[in-house]
């Protein structure tokens, strides 16, 4: 479904994404992991096709088609969803506009999904990610993503700094929407891989896919054993990771 | 008080305006017509006198309706100024009594050739669920209106008053002065909206001045969205009670060629009195717009605050925020925060990933950039001044 070829990606004049690599087929969803700074995020907005991120070789497929150059708004329409590691605030501007805007036909859900994340009505009328605590920025991103119902889901770092009961909502929430569902998941701790299936595992080094594999055996070693082992895979070659 | 400033001001050739128009006959606000009452109640003014304690209204030079609505009688006076002073005898000592006729081409312009205007009184300890209103037309070509207006809170009154000031479709030039001196006595409130919609070749000149008590709180909001060829106001707030509080919100959306410089003015003379200057303004085309705010703290324990954001929507335009603080006396504390710039790319994209194009993601951020919720209105008002908003910014 997605299927990305030999990127590389400028970012202020830095290149941080260097002849990257990845296909994420239909049904899958992948875990993304590495050290701070490896690049995941800028990944993503790539993908995603933000202004800052300058595709300076390489190609993005999306559903067959190359999507390299379209603008933002044409990729979401052709089925691709976002959870942002760090959303911007915007003032004045209430979580309910913007999911009044994104809603269509998924109006009648919005109850069921402020519930399962346990947000209430005043929620909604705040602005948006103004003031927002760290679980609250996490469940407004994928209270977004579940009203939009994106066909291929970007979810960055969704559990990081979300307390045990947060986990638990946004877990289930993700497990719900993600079962049979494609998407790349990005996670240091790995505790959301707790509520979802995934298919495969990649480590992220300094801007390339340094292993790839069963993404709970990755999560293992590097809980153990940090990202060590990983630049020296690096420098033997691209390793598969058993 | 200095009610004038604006250094780069254009100056008016006072010979294009005209005088002695003809004259509007008195009539209920019913039988005005459609295009007046409907460019009135863009600016706030129902013309069916819903959801409102009391009404004037003048056109051109003549006070053609004035009334007060049921259940609202003996709490509040509301008529044209000319006849209050008739009435009342004591009314001279608040008439030119807060502004100095002198003061500039505009106030001697509004002394000399003057036009009535409307007085309000909001008896002492009544409090009016509903807000008053007073519409301002001008409805001639090329006429020059001056009004002066009077408005009094006795002791312990809370009140809300739109004034809402614009012209009829076909006036295209023209000039507006409006002198208006407020006293807000000891102990009470009083809500100030204005809104104006004007048009690229009119000019206006408002001249304000408030006077506020021991005990009393004066919030000013002031709303232009549409063009203006030039506009210069710098509205001053004396607080000379204890624990007296003035406010001035504005929004403004200035646009095409417009020239505005709006500014406020407090001095903070009574102990622990407070003060607020928070603007919005967006510039777009080749609009330019000043931004003045001048905080004086002369009392102990006084605190004030000016907070403006601007936000260019064009290359061509210009904004200039100018705050100012001066304190006089040890222990006041007055701050000051300023933010310009175009709307944040990161925004945009942000929003563009939830499938908005462009210029919806702009759209969105320019309606809630004007949000006008942090202003701290009554629930009623901020709903009907966002409704304004909306559909003013939505036209653009
Ligand atoms: N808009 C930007 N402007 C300048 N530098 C950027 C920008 N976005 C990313 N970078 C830089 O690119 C590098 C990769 O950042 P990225 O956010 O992709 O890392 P990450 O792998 O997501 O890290 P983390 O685990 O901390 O979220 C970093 O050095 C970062 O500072
Ligand atoms: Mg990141």
């Amino acid at each position: 479904m997605l299927r990305i070829e030999n990127l590389t990606v400028e970012v202020a004049d830095k290149t941080v994404i260097r002849n990257l690599t990845l296909e994420v087929p239909k049904g899958e969803v992948h875990v993304l992991f590495g050290p701070n700074g490896s690049g995941k995020s800028t990944l993503i907005k790539t993908i995603l096709g933000f202004s800052n991120y300058k595709v300076v070789k390489g190609k993005i497929y999306f559903k067959d088609r190359d999507i390299t150059d379209m603008p933002i708004n044409e990729r979401i329409k052709l089925g691709i969803g976002v959870v942002f590691q760090n959303p911007p605030a915007l003032r004045g501007v209430k979580l309910k506009d913007l999911l009044n805007n994104v809603l269509g036909q998924a109006k009648d859900d919005l109850g069921k999904f402020t519930k399962l994340l346990n947000l209430n009505h005043e929620f909604l009328e705040r602005d948006l990610n103004v003031d927002f605590s760290g679980g609250e920025v996490k469940r407004s991103e994928i209270l977004q993503l579940l009203v939009q119902r994106p066909d291929f889901a970007l979810i960055d770092e969704p559990d990081s700094g979300v307390d045990v009961e947060n986990l638990e909502r946004i877990g289930k929430a993700l497990s719900e929407y993600l079962t049979g569902g494609t998407g790349i998941i990005i996670t240091h701790t790995g505790h959301i891989l707790r509520y979802l299936n995934a298919t495969k595992g990649h480590v992220m080094i300094n801007g390339t896919i340094a292993c790839s594999g069963n993404p709970l055996k990755i999560l293992t070693q590097i809980l153990h054993e940090g990202y060590g082992w990983c630049e020296k895979c690096l420098l033997i070659g691209k390793g598969e990771f058993h | 008080m200095n009610t004038s400033q604006g250094e780069n001001v254009p100056t008016l050739n006072l010979k294009e305006f005209i005088r002695g128009v003809k004259k509007w006959t008195p009539c209920p606000l019913t039988k005005l017509p459609d295009d007046v009452a409907k460019r009135s109640l863009q600016v706030g003014i129902r013309p069916d006198e819903g959801d409102r304690s009391g009404t004037y209204f003048q056109m051109d030079d003549v006070p053609v309706f004035h009334g007060i609505k049921k259940g609202f009688e003996g709490k509040v006076e509301v008529g044209s100024m000319r006849q209050a002073l008739q009435r009342h005898e004591w009314l001279k000592d608040y008439f030119w009594q807060l502004i100095d006729k002198s003061a500039d081409e505009f106030t001697e312009l509004a002394g000399r050739d003057w036009d009535d205007g409307y007085f309000v009184r909001i008896l002492e300890g009544q409090k009016l669920t509903l807000p008053l209103q007073a519409c301002l037309f001008v409805a001639t070509d090329r006429f020059n209106q001056n009004v002066h207006n009077v408005i009094v809170a006795e002791p312990g009154s809370d009140a809300q008053i739109i004034t809402g000031c614009t012209i009829h479709p076909s006036v295209s030039r023209g000039l507006h002065i409006g002198v208006t001196e407020i006293y807000v006595k000891r102990g009470a409130r009083l809500t100030f909206t204005m809104i104006h919609n004007w048009a690229p070749e009119f000019d206006t000149r408002p001249r304000t001045a408030i006077l506020v008590e021991e005990g009393a709180t004066f919030v000013s909001n002031y709303i232009c969205l549409s063009p203006v060829r030039s506009l210069q106001m710098f509205p001053a707030a004396h607080c000379v009670g204890e624990g007296a509080r003035a406010r001035f919100n504005s929004i403004l959306y200035v646009k095409d060629g417009s020239y505005v410089d709006v500014g406020a003015k407090i001095v903070l003379d009574g102990k622990g009195s407070r003060g607020e200057i928070v603007s919005r303004v967006i510039a777009t085309d080749s609009a330019q717009a000043y931004l003045r705010g001048l905080i004086v703290g002369r009392s102990e324990d006084s605190k004030g605050h000016i907070e403006c954001r601007g936000l260019l929507l064009s290359n061509k335009a210009s904004i200039h925020a100018i705050p100012r603080l001066d304190a006089e006396i040890r222990g006041v504390e007055l701050t000051h925060e300023a933010a310009i710039g175009k709307i944040a790319k990161e925004q945009i994209e942000y929003l563009m990933a939830r499938g908005l194009s462009e210029e919806e993601a702009e759209a969105l951020l320019v309606r809630g950039f004007m949000d006008v919720s942090m202003f701290g209105l009554p629930a009623a008002l901020n709903e009907e001044i966002r409704r304004i908003v909306e559909s003013v910014s939505r036209a653009h």
